[in-house]
């Protein structure tokens, strides 16, 4: 089980690499570079900041750099090694797994790439944990009763609720709420910069507006798969043998039935990470998906290969983490070694 | 015309033929049951039939009274009338032709993207399950980095490529966004097929089927897939919606289909400056957006309903 557990997790080091590359080699694709705005900065400015950030140096390797270092006298091979790997791609690598993902380009290197995430990304990871406790809070349990009350009217009702949810996108159930409460209440739930420290209120409504969708998603899929279970032979043989109807609804129908939520909550949970793009343009809050669309217009390059990074590496963690609950929940997956 | 392999195999041929026969004579009955299933379903009944309304009128949209990009200096911003039956944009533009219009874009992008993700993600999904071992790790963990692409992330920098790099000729067209979507979305698929094929291959039929001489392919196609008809069905439709509102999101930030051209996400950027003057601008695009989704999840659940061979009463 443990080899499992680090073999699983050592995995993320080859998908973080991937995208690494993937958005290194898109983002050097990218026509412009970080340095072209509306006014064209003079030539040698471009060449002092291309020095500056390491941007003058080649692409993938520098054999010049090593004839430099051999003609100072120096022979040591890993600093050769290392000069010789002195490009632009090889030094962003190399600092990835040291999670130094370089300067913003658009404040010329005042700021960070990962303290600029360190700065905004937990507006986002609370906009996205109030969402997903609200989608497993009333979606678990709407599913459930669904599925336990088949074809009553409270399973149709639950129904066409979840079948709602599922269909209102964000920015519709957003801009509309917010249409609705400004115009009715005379409140703006766009909030204050000052109201997005800690965990205030401001948080409500874009969490809930945020998790409308999955927390429909996993009614529907609860009910499903609820109903899938209910016509198991097991089921019988654990009525018969005189368990109490709870118990029966418990450890022999949702243990059973979880199995395919949980395979949704990894891919939900990036969902609504990555959903919060939208809610925080909506609302106006000051977290790191709209950082991320504010780089794209700002052609921040560095700051968007950071992001995509950052994001990938939440996502690999919160499938892994899926993954290695399969084990406790459903004996019948644990691993073979 | 003597048919390879003598007459032992003319003899599997005639069986073959016979029973071909009779499952052609069965399947009517299956189809016309479950129609008559379908149908039970109200809502389902009801989300076709509103379905099928949208897909007329996007198929209808060039018939609209008005064309939906011609710009007019006299009537801007005006509320609905009976000229103007949802109203005018700031630049003269009729919103009900550009609501209608728009939704030939929303609609093709969702159905494309999704026959290319069934294509991936049932293959995927089918070889892994059915073959397990290596065969399964790997392309499992091709699922699972696809799984840890930030969708919506990896789709604005694309967008955002296609529209300033070499490929800007493409920039009109939905193929670009529909195949990036598609690309992007058949992992669930892929990972729902893989558990049911992995659940019914150790089942007691395949081992017959097996004992009996069918080989891998068709023990996959006729004895496994018809099995995992329901979840992927339900997933199938689920995608579709989901495509579509992934697109619209995309347009709604600017970073999707490029007006002129419009679609139900741009529209909505459009009107969101004059939703207090003028909501109709909003809700027209939203509505359809959630009218089109709503009805192909009711047509899914229906689907479902009819499909699933346990359901049977």
């Amino acid at each position: 089980m443990f080899g499992y557990v680090l073999r699983r997790t050592l995995w993320i080091v080859p998908v973080v690499v991937t995208v690494a590359a993937v958005t290194f080699f898109l983002m050097y694709r990218a026509p412009g570079g970080p340095w072209s705005q509306e006014k064209p900065l003079p030539a040698s400015t471009v060449r002092t900041l291309n020095a500056k950030f390491g941007l003058d140096k080649p692409l993938w390797i520098n054999p010049e750099a090593v004839q430099a270092k051999r003609d100072d006298g120096v022979n040591n091979p890993l600093t050769l090694g290392r000069a010789y790997l002195d490009s632009q791609f090889f030094n962003y690598m190399i600092g990835v797994f040291r999670f130094d993902l370089g300067p913003s380009y658009a404040s010329k290197g005042a700021e960070t790439v990962q303290s600029v995430i360190i700065q905004k990304f937990p507006v986002s990871a609370k906009i996205g944990l109030v969402g997903i406790i609200f989608a497993i809070v009333v979606g678990l349990p709407l599913g459930v009763v669904s599925a336990l009350r088949q074809n009553t009217w409270i399973d149709y009702a639950s129904l066409f609720t979840s079948t709602i949810g599922v269909s209102v996108p964000t920015f519709v159930s957003g801009l509309l709420l917010l249409l609705f409460l400004s115009q009715n209440f005379g409140v703006s739930p766009v909030r204050r910069p000052e109201a997005w420290e800690g965990l205030g209120r401001a948080y409500l409504l874009p969490g809930i507006v945020l998790g409308l969708g999955t927390m429909s998603y996993i009614a529907r899929l609860t009910r499903a798969s609820m109903l899938e279970v209910k016509r198991q032979d097991y089921l019988r043989t654990a009525r018969a043998k005189g368990v109490a109807p709870q118990g029966v609804v418990r450890s022999h129908m949702l243990r059973n039935a979880l199995i395919p939520i949980i395979t949704i909550l990894g891919p939900a949970a990036a969902d609504l990470v990555t959903g919060s793009i939208i809610i925080e343009t909506i609302f106006s809050a000051p977290g790191l998906g709209r950082e991320f669309v504010d780089s794209i217009s700002k052609r921040d390059y560095s700051m968007i290969m950071g992001t995509a990074i950052f994001y990938s590496v939440l996502i690999a963690i919160a499938n892994v983490t899926v993954d290695l609950s399969y084990g406790f929940i459903d004996p019948r997956i644990r691993v073979r070694r | 015309m003597r048919p390879a392999g003598g007459p032992g195999a003319l003899q599997a041929d005639a069986a073959e033929r016979l029973l071909g026969g009779r499952s052609a004579a069965r399947q009517e009955t299956m189809l016309r049951l479950t129609l008559r299933r379908f149908f039970r379903h109200r809502l389902a009944a009801a989300g076709l039939v509103v379905l099928m309304l949208i897909g007329l009128s996007a198929i209808l949209a060039p018939l609209a009274p008005y064309d939906p990009d011609a710009l007019s200096a006299t009537a801007r911003k005006q509320g609905p009338s009976a000229e103007h039956w949802f109203g005018t944009d700031k630049a003269g533009r009729d919103i009900f032709a550009r609501t209608v219009a728009g939704g030939r874009v929303s609609l093709t992008v969702g159905l494309a993207s999704t026959a290319l993700a069934l294509a991936v993600g049932v293959t995927i999904g089918a070889l892994a399950g059915y073959f397990g071992g290596w065969i399964d790790a790997g392309l499992m963990r091709l699922t699972d980095a696809f799984l840890c692409f930030p969708q919506l992330f990896v789709l604005i920098v694309l967008a955002t490529l296609i529209r300033t790099t070499s490929l800007r000729v493409l920039q009109g067209s939905m193929v670009p966004i529909a195949v990036v979507i598609g690309v992007l979305s058949w992992m669930g698929l892929a990972r729902i097929v893989r558990a049911t094929f992995l659940a019914l291959r150790e089942k007691e039929f395949v081992e017959a089927a097996r004992a009996a001489g069918a080989g891998n392919l068709r023990i996959m196609t006729r004895h496994i897939l018809p099995g995992a008809v329901g979840p992927i069905v339900v997933q199938a439709t689920l995608l579709v919606a989901a495509s579509i509102i992934t697109e619209s999101g995309l347009s709604y930030l600017g970073f999707g289909v490029q007006p002129p051209t419009p679609s139900w996400g741009n529209l909505l950027e459009d009107a969101q400056a004059h939703m207090r003057t003028l909501p109709v601008f909003a809700i027209a695009p939203g509505l359809m957006i959630f009218l089109t989704v709503m009805s192909i999840n009711f047509v899914g659940d229906g689907l479902r309903d009819a499909l699933d061979p346990h359901s049977r009463r």
